[in-house]
């Protein structure tokens, strides 16, 4: 069944773009990571599915309705934590979170209780007073006590530290286990990786890429950059690991500019040197690409992980490239 | 339910310290009364030479000398002045405050209709507008009885009952506009407050802009004309009546289709 389903849901602020014609849908179950840089339209989307705004077309239907019609329904079994979790001032936590259980006409008091165990958050505290950490924690307690079907959640992790990142995830994945669907928005592709089975990659508001976690990690690509007096035999040793049978060398970026879809499969992408210094991503077999270099007389090179940018820019430029 | 509880107890202390400033100064007031009555020539010889002055506040048709006279200048002002501040305050607060502090998302995101939302916040207001007014009446019934004097219960009624219909008025229209903002517009809410104040006062003064007071409420809470015709101006208060009916629809209608973001 699908819990989530949009079909060409576009939002503009007046002219500026929100999104545009993203169409993506969520099973049942699912655990679905939702990347994307900041700014490209995720919180759009969100505020699209929890009936915060009106989309200027398309549709968003959670458990096959709509949530302009049925915002009560679909709200009782969601839960949601915002971007920014702010509450009202001069309350304490415990306030807030009853506030939240009693708006749902529930006592959650116990599961509260046991929340805010685990993620380490004091009820007692003045919401004035809540550091961004704290504040996250409450708005977690408040979309997780009344144990729903569905989970909503805005970067979750931000102003966590590690720990409770990793408390929160376990919980995730005992919801998760029970049957609960979960959708996350992350800027952090590893994070995503490490908990999400399938996940929708969103850029400048349009959908990129959507597909299972697996088929996505596939474009994990590493920034290489090696400082070599022999540029042109770089480029030849490139061009051999790529296409053995090839002569001719890598040229820079220019040449590579129409190899933007992931259906490419030209491990080299982004080549530009200057000087006796080359950089390019590689998306393949480190090994081989090592093993191909050791011809060259290279004298330092690095091996990084390319910022989320990076990939988006190289990786996901093509609408539904994946 | 759980909201009203909750906004009821969130500005309690708000609530407190305006009705507490407004019912001690009724109370001052009043307990300086039987002192001025016994200057009551010379009072009414000074308040009645200042020129336009005396008919902008209705003191060329009120005695002074009389506890209504005085009542309906006095103590009209306190409670006319600060209840208005006081419903454009919480009017104009009450939802764009939700976005202004960010608490919107928070609070729209569980299962209750906006609908709903925007009718338990403004049943709030108007708890809080009644709460209000009925200690302001109880603390002048209680120390007009202390000073040994008697009320025109009449009048009296009705000068409360114009006050409470023009808080009314003016939280409605504030109530409308914050649902309209995205900010805080507690500038605004006040500052319409005073204009609606001076807009009679300019009323009184000249002929020619007597429809003014079909425009402000402070037209038909004018305590001159109550007291002296006992009665409210029909026509006024049906004005002042579908205003704030008419505030009241706008908030609904805006609220349910507003964007948070």
């Amino acid at each position: 069944m699908e819990v989530i389903k949009t079909d060409q849901l576009t939002k503009y602020y007046g002219k500026a773009r929100g999104i545009i014609d993203l169409s993506f849908s969520v099973e049942e179950g699912e655990f679905f990571g939702f990347i994307g840089p900041n700014g490209a339209g995720k919180s759009t989307t969100i505020r699209l599915l929890m009936g915060l705004m009106r989309a200027t077309s398309g549709s968003a239907l959670i458990y096959g309705m709509n949530i302009g019609d049925n915002k009560k329904k679909i709200l009782e079994n969601t839960g949601y934590i915002p971007s920014e979790a702010m509450f009202y001032p001069g309350t304490t936590v415990s306030e807030i979170l009853k506030l939240s259980a009693g708006l749902r006409h529930m006592d959650c008091s116990a599961e509260a209780r046991r929340l805010c165990e685990r993620l380490q958050l004091d009820p007692g505290k003045k919401t004035d007073e809540l550091s961004l950490g704290n504040r996250k924690k409450t708005a977690i307690v408040c979309a997780l006590q009344h144990r729903p079907g569905l989970y909503i959640f805005d970067e979750p992790t931000s102003g966590l530290d590690p720990l409770i990142q990793k408390e929160f995830f376990e919980i995730l994945q005992e919801r998760n286990a029970e049957g609960a669907t979960i959708f996350l928005s992350s800027h952090i592709l590893s994070e995503v990786q490490r908990w999400c089975s399938r996940a929708a990659v969103i850029r400048e508001g349009r959908l990129a890429a959507c597909g299972h976690i697996t088929e996505l990690a596939g474009t994990r690509a590493k920034r290489i950059s090696i400082v070599c007096p022999d540029m042109h035999g770089l480029r030849e040793a490139l061009q051999r690991i790529i296409s053995p049978n090839s002569r001719s060398p890598v040229q820079d970026i220019l040449s590579v500019h129409n190899s933007n879809s992931i259906r490419d499969k030209s491990p080299v992408r982004d080549f530009r040197s200057e000087g006796n210094t080359a950089s390019f991503l590689w998306q393949g077999d480190i090994k081989k690409l090592l093993d191909g270099l050791s011809q060259v007389p290279y004298t330092d090179i690095s091996v990084t992980e390319p910022d989320l940018n990076e990939i988006f820019m190289h990786f996901y430029e093509q609408e539904g490239s994946l | 339910m759980t909201l009203l509880k909750f906004e009821l107890k969130r500005s309690r202390i708000s609530l407190a310290v305006w009705t507490a400033a407004i019912a001690s100064l009724l109370l001052i007031c009043l307990i300086i009364f039987p002192d001025m009555k016994g200057q009551v020539n010379e009072l009414n010889a000074a308040f009645s030479s200042m020129g336009s002055f005396t008919e902008a506040f209705g003191m060329d048709r009120l005695n002074f000398g009389e506890l209504m006279g005085f009542y309906g200048l006095e103590c009209g002002n306190i409670l006319g002045i600060g209840g208005a501040f006081f419903a454009a305050y919480i009017g104009v607060s009450s939802l764009a405050g939700e976005e202004k502090n960010r608490t919107a998302e928070y609070l729209l995101t569980h299962p209750v209709s906006r609908t709903r939302i925007v009718a338990e916040k403004l049943f709030g207001i108007f708890c809080q507008i009644l709460i209000l007014n009925a200690v302001s009446m109880l603390t002048s019934i209680v120390v007009v009885q202390a000073i040994g004097e008697e009320l025109q219960m009449k009048e009296f009624l009705l000068l409360h009952a114009a006050y409470l219909l023009l808080q009314s008025e003016i939280a409605a229209v504030c109530f409308a506009i914050s649902a309209v903002l995205r900010k805080s517009g507690i500038g605004a809410g006040l500052g319409l407050a005073a204009i609606l104040y001076f807009l009679n006062i300019i009323a009184n003064l000249t002929e020619d802009a007597e429809w003014l007071k079909y425009i402000t409420p402070f037209g038909y809470a004018e305590a001159a004309d109550i007291i002296t015709e006992s009665t409210i101006n029909p026509a006024m208060a049906a004005v002042g009546a579908c205003v704030t009916i008419a505030g009241i629809a706008a908030a609904f209608f805006v609220y349910e289709r507003k964007d948070i973001y």
